[in-house]
């Protein structure tokens, strides 16, 4: 059954198609999983369990990566 | 200190496993169990495009760089990567926490750092507001005390502070990264002798974290004894980046080398190099 997950990701409010897992989230928006790292509600997701967490509306969802820094 | 050195090149007052080369390779320092060779940390921001960032730190020869943990950019889900330029499989990632302004925020910063390549080894730093962005030492202290409690490896970057450098030891930080100025400003080291005097305080790894604005400037602070120097945008803002990288990565190897060397003591007045016997009259 398809419904609508709405989340604060990175800041937004965005709608996506569900149910959602994070692995679901990161291809949807063409991230490679290896580069990435993901918080749910300021706790860490664990790369290995991305496939098994599902996302609920209202999440907040922060996708960070490593840039140039100091 | 105790400059005696002792017959396989150490001397009395390094680290046991700090040796004297004849090759830089042969010169190594230990932080949290990791060896290196370079005593050259280099941060990876304010470059021109990931290329250049890419040929400055193989100029430099650093074997860690400081990279910073920030949200994607999801409306450019496909935009080049540090990691496709810099390997973090070559080059040691340090994140660290610049941004954060609280132990809450770098504790989350850091936990998605180590998610994100399975790093423990980190830079702390809580800065104060700008213009000065000093190190926020009560911050510093908390954050690190949390990051620890975390299983995290925290080198911290810290205020030109002896009391400070004993305690952040204390609270069993892997090393010890003062400023000689701050962060960005280029001014050179104007702190030596306080540097020196917490070099005194701490046995963890001693680096100078910021200030530097040339070539000899790192020079000096590895002279003073420092183990290893970080610094970025001396090198990212100078005119040629990576010919700029070279000049550090040799300055950092003379000021090691001058300093296990011993410098010659400081006399006021001439001391003539020629003999003085055997002029022709």
């Amino acid at each position: 059954m398809q419904t609508c997950v709405s989340l604060t990701l990175n800041g937004e409010h965005r709608g996506f198609d569900g149910p959602l897992t994070v692995d679901g989230l990161l291809a949807t928006l063409g991230l490679d999983r290896r580069k990435v790292a993901v918080e749910r509600n300021e706790s860490i997701v664990l790369r290995s369990s991305y496939a098994e967490t599902w996302l609920a509306s209202g999440d907040a969802i922060e996708i960070v990566h490593f840039i140039g820094g100091g | 200190m105790d400059g005696t050195i002792h017959a396989d090149g150490t001397r009395a007052d390094d680290t046991p496993n700090d040796r004297l080369g004849d090759t830089p390779g042969d010169d190594f320092w230990t932080v949290a169990g990791r060896r290196f060779h370079s005593r050259l940390i280099v941060g990876t921001g304010k470059y021109k495009d990931l290329e250049e960032t890419a040929a400055a730190i193989t100029a430099s020869g650093a074997e860690i760089v400081t990279v910073a943990v920030r949200r994607v950019n999801l409306s450019d889900p496909k935009a080049p990567m540090l990691q496709d330029y810099v390997d973090p499989k070559r080059i040691t990632y340090l994140p660290n926490t610049a941004g954060c302004h609280t132990a809450n925020e770098a504790v989350r910063t850091l936990r998605l750092a180590r998610e994100a390549g399975g790093w423990n080894l980190v830079k702390l730093e809580v800065l104060g507001p700008p213009p000065l962005l000093y190190p926020d030492m009560p911050g510093t202290f908390e954050a690190a005390a949390a990051l620890i409690k975390d299983g995290f490896e925290v080198m911290v970057y810290c205020a030109d502070d002896p009391l400070a450098a004993k305690r952040l030891e204390d609270l069993g930080c892997v090393a010890v990264m003062p400023l000689g100025a701050p962060i960005g400003s280029g001014l050179g080291l104007q702190n030596p002798a306080i540097l020196s005097m917490m070099m005194e305080q701490v046995k963890v790894p001693f680096l100078v974290d910021a200030g530097v604005g040339t070539a000899s400037d790192a020079a000096i602070a590895m002279e003073l004894g420092c183990d290893a120097v970080l610094l970025n945008s001396a090198i990212a803002l100078a005119k040629d980046p990576v010919r700029m990288a070279r000049a550090m990565r040799l300055a950092v190897e003379a000021g090691r080398l001058a300093h296990l060397a011993g410098r010659m003591p400081r006399r006021m007045g001439a001391d003539p190099s020629s003999p003085l016997t055997g002029l022709i009259r």
